[in-house]
């Protein structure tokens, strides 16, 4: 922690939970926002105090991602806590969920506290871990929701793997109710999706590619919406992909039940056709979907259907990668690219500036109960500086996770991490 | 193109290696690759290795020096005879690796065992795979030449052609022609390398067979689609078999062989329904009483298909002497 307070100037503070977007001033002291000067100066400086001039750049919450895979513990070789740390530092996020689908899984109390406090210890980026819903993850029986909260997880999952078995997940949803613990699920009806490593469609059939219809997500979210009406548990719909789901989603929304919905930014920002000639970099769970899918999902989250935005960081090694198409793992690294390519949505003028940053801020904050995510006298001074508008081509050799698989990869995106603040320390700052 | 060997024993080959279209392409992977100048191109000199195949003396030293692998991932004895004999016959040395025999694959990448084996110098290398895209992923690290011998339910290029020249052979001309292909489309990679060739030569393709193994957006490959067969292969001047895996005939994709040969198999009695002239193919090996009957498939006087076995070796001997023409010139 500085012990020196810091005065950012010349800013363009971006607060969603004030609704300000303007030109303002932010003083950091003890690690905390000491003072918010939205629209003017902070007045009379202290000579201790260090003056950054932020050059009109933005100045908003730092990231909260809640959906991170790393490799620790288990395969450290994709990535450990401190590479991923490193990698959302240089993006701009200063918190992030990590998944429970390790080796071993975090589905009991001791694996939670291994998380915790490795992530202190590393002291770059504040990290959550999402504990597992059933025991290994397996679908089959309940963990240890309660204990696991107790010790600090943010919510449960099983991650990739659909709760096959609908009496299970209704036990599932009915105990973590108790807890008020979140529950979040993957929708993609097993039967459907299983051996898929596409979305059916002209392109894949062309491609020869195994594939399920778009809709298997559809018919699983349906079910799980049905359970959350039963039992009244919070319930957080892990991606949602296609414009089916979605209709499920409104209706579930318009119902009153406690849902909440994430898509990742490779769903906004990919679709069937980069998969091009067997592209593996491209290949996610869910897979890449019809352009028309696409569109529905930016359209969803432009009017807030869609609360949040994940980068679905899933870090692969190149031999894992660079393997036939349907036996290559799927997912992408995503920390370091999230913001510059959910900042794409601005400069198209598709979603104003402040509603993507929400979704990425003060939404999943709110929804796990963290205290960052917004500009506020005395919120801890999760920051990020960025320039807007200057051009980035994406290099994944260059990214710092340990597995370099970015589907961004030679990208030309527009938006620039200047400098990362977590809790008042500078956990990253960009050269130059 | 190299200048043709002095004294070649087949009357008119000297004149078609001579006017053969040098070719672009340093791998032969898909159809979609060519354009209807190479194809005709190809055929035309795989004319004129039919003529030599024919004559006691087959032998030519096109290849000569140049190194033939097989790399069959999956076993396929037809058509890696096939690709032997037409390296042979060109004189090139042939070489067969059965990575699942052999000691290649255990634990190791398919990228890893084309890098070992582009180190042992092949000139050409043809590779079956059960992967959709393996050999275009094989192509991107190897020095040599590849050729796609199938690669998952993507494509099988080399049967697409040496079916178009079995037909044009029967018929004298594609363009025009109407080709039913029947049965299990979905799985079927020579039933895309087949559509995407035949419309580029001017074919009407229709696709038959039950909706479940028919891939989705069928109709938008700009193909008819059809669930009844009578209707599917009404007027066909071609009916193209496929093979089928039993294993999905049991209540999986078909409830049963004998309700698919019902319904889908082909016999004298659906077959009335297409043209009289109808000519009858399958890329094999057949099964008999479950997607086509014996009578129709040993009738010599419908029946096409040991034609295309016949036609294999030559189309793949001109794609050969294609593909190392270009070397010659390339390095």
């Amino acid at each position: 922690m500085t012990a020196r307070p810091t005065a950012f100037v010349n800013v363009r503070l971006v607060d969603p939970a004030s609704g300000y977007d303007g030109p303002g001033a932010l003083l950091v002291q003890h690690g905390r926002i000491a003072e918010v000067a939205q629209g003017r100066d902070l007045g009379t400086l202290g000579a201790d105090v260090e003056v950054i001039d932020g050059r009109g750049h933005m100045l908003a919450p730092g990231l909260v991602d809640i959906r991170v895979k790393t490799g620790e513990p288990g395969a450290e070789t994709k990535e450990t806590l401190k590479s991923a740390s490193l990698a959302a530092a240089a993006g701009g996020v200063t918190s992030i969920v990590v998944q429970p689908d390790t080796d071993p899984v975090i589905d009991e109390p001791s694996v939670v506290d291994f998380i915790l406090r490795r992530a202190r210890d590393i002291e770059l980026v504040h990290v959550y871990p999402a504990g597992a819903a059933t025991k290994g993850a397996k679908g089959q029986r309940m963990a240890e929701i309660g204990l696991m909260r107790e010790a600090g997880c943010v919510y449960v999952t099983d991650a990739d793997r659909p709760i096959v078995d609908s009496k299970v997940l209704r036990r599932v949803l009915a105990y973590a109710r108790s807890f008020d613990t979140l529950v979040a699920h993957r929708p993609a009806d097993p039967w459907l999706t299983a051996g898929a490593a596409a979305t059916e469609g002209e392109f894949a059939g062309r491609l020869g590619l195994p594939s399920a219809p778009a809709i298997a997500e559809k018919i699983m979210l349906d079910r799980d919406l049905a359970l959350v009406e039963l039992t009244g548990a919070r319930f957080l719909v892990d991606q949602v992909t296609t414009a089916g789901a979605l209709e499920s989603l409104q209706r579930g929304k318009a119902r009153g039940l406690p849902v909440t919905a994430t898509t990742s930014i490779n769903h906004l920002s990919f679709n069937e056709i980069d998969i091009g000639d067997y592209r593996t970099f491209c290949k996610f769970d869910p897979p890449v979907r019809a352009e028309s899918d696409r569109q529905a999902v930016i359209a969803a989250l432009a009017c807030g259907l869609i609360d949040i935005v994940v980068s679905a960081h899933a870090p692969a090694p190149a031999e894992d990668k660079r393997l036939p198409y349907d036996e290559a793992a799927p997912g992408g690294v995503g920390l370091q690219t999230l913001l510059p390519a959910l900042l794409a949505f601005h400069h198209d003028d598709r979603i104003p500036l402040i509603d993507l940053i929400r979704t990425v801020t003060q939404r999943p904050a709110d929804l796990l109960g963290l205290a960052a995510g917004r500009l506020a006298k005395g919120a801890p001074a999760d920051l990020v500086l960025c320039d807007l508008d200057a051009p980035v081509v994406v290099d994944a050799d260059k990214l710092l996770s340990k597995s370099k698989n970015s589907p961004f990869d030679g990208r030309r995106l527009q938006g620039q991490v200047r400098m990362t603040l977590v809790d008042g320390r500078v956990v990253y700052r960009a050269a130059g | 193109m190299t200048t043709p060997a002095p004294g070649l024993p087949a009357s008119g080959l000297n004149d078609v290696l001579g006017r053969t279209f040098p070719f672009p392409q340093r791998h032969f992977l898909s159809v979609v690759d060519l354009n209807p100048v190479q194809v005709t191109s190809l055929l035309d000199l795989a004319d004129g290795f039919v003529a030599l195949n024919r004559q006691t003396s087959k032998k030519l030293d096109l290849l000569k020096g140049r190194t033939l692998m097989n790399l069959f991932f999956e076993n396929s004895t037809r058509t890696q005879s096939s690709f032997e004999l037409a390296g042979k016959r060109l004189g090139a040395d042939v070489v067969n690796m059965s990575p699942r025999a052999s000691s290649i694959s255990k634990g190791e990448t398919l990228i890893d065992t084309a890098v070992t084996l582009n180190a042992m110098q092949p000139d050409l290398l043809v590779v079956r795979h059960s992967s959709s895209g393996a050999a275009a992923l094989l192509a991107q690290k190897v020095t040599c030449s590849v050729i796609n011998a199938g690669d998952g339910q993507h494509e099988h290029p080399t049967q697409a052609l040496l079916d178009a020249l079995s037909m044009r052979r029967a018929f004298g001309r594609i363009a025009g022609l109407r080709v039913a292909i029947c049965g299990d489309v979905l799985h079927s990679r020579v039933a895309r390398s087949n559509v995407g060739l035949l419309q580029m030569l001017g074919a009407e393709v229709r696709l038959v067979g039950p909706p479940t193994l028919m891939p989705a957006d069928a109709e938008r490959w700009g193909v008819e689609v059809h669930h009844d067969m009578r209707k599917g292969i009404a007027g066909a001047d071609v009916v193209m078999m496929l093979r089928l895996q039993l294993e999905r005939m049991d209540g999986v994709m078909a409830p049963s062989q004998r309700e698919y040969f019902r319904f889908f198999g082909l016999d004298r009695e659906k077959l009335a329904f297409a043209a009289p002239h109808a000519r009858v193919m399958h890329p094999g090996p057949m099964n008999r009483g479950v997607e086509i009957d014996s009578d129709v498939a040993d009738d010599l006087s419908v029946s096409l298909i040991q034609d295309q076995v016949e036609m294999g070796v030559a189309a793949r001997m001109a794609i050969l002497a294609s593909l190392a023409a270009r070397l010659d010139n390339h390095g």
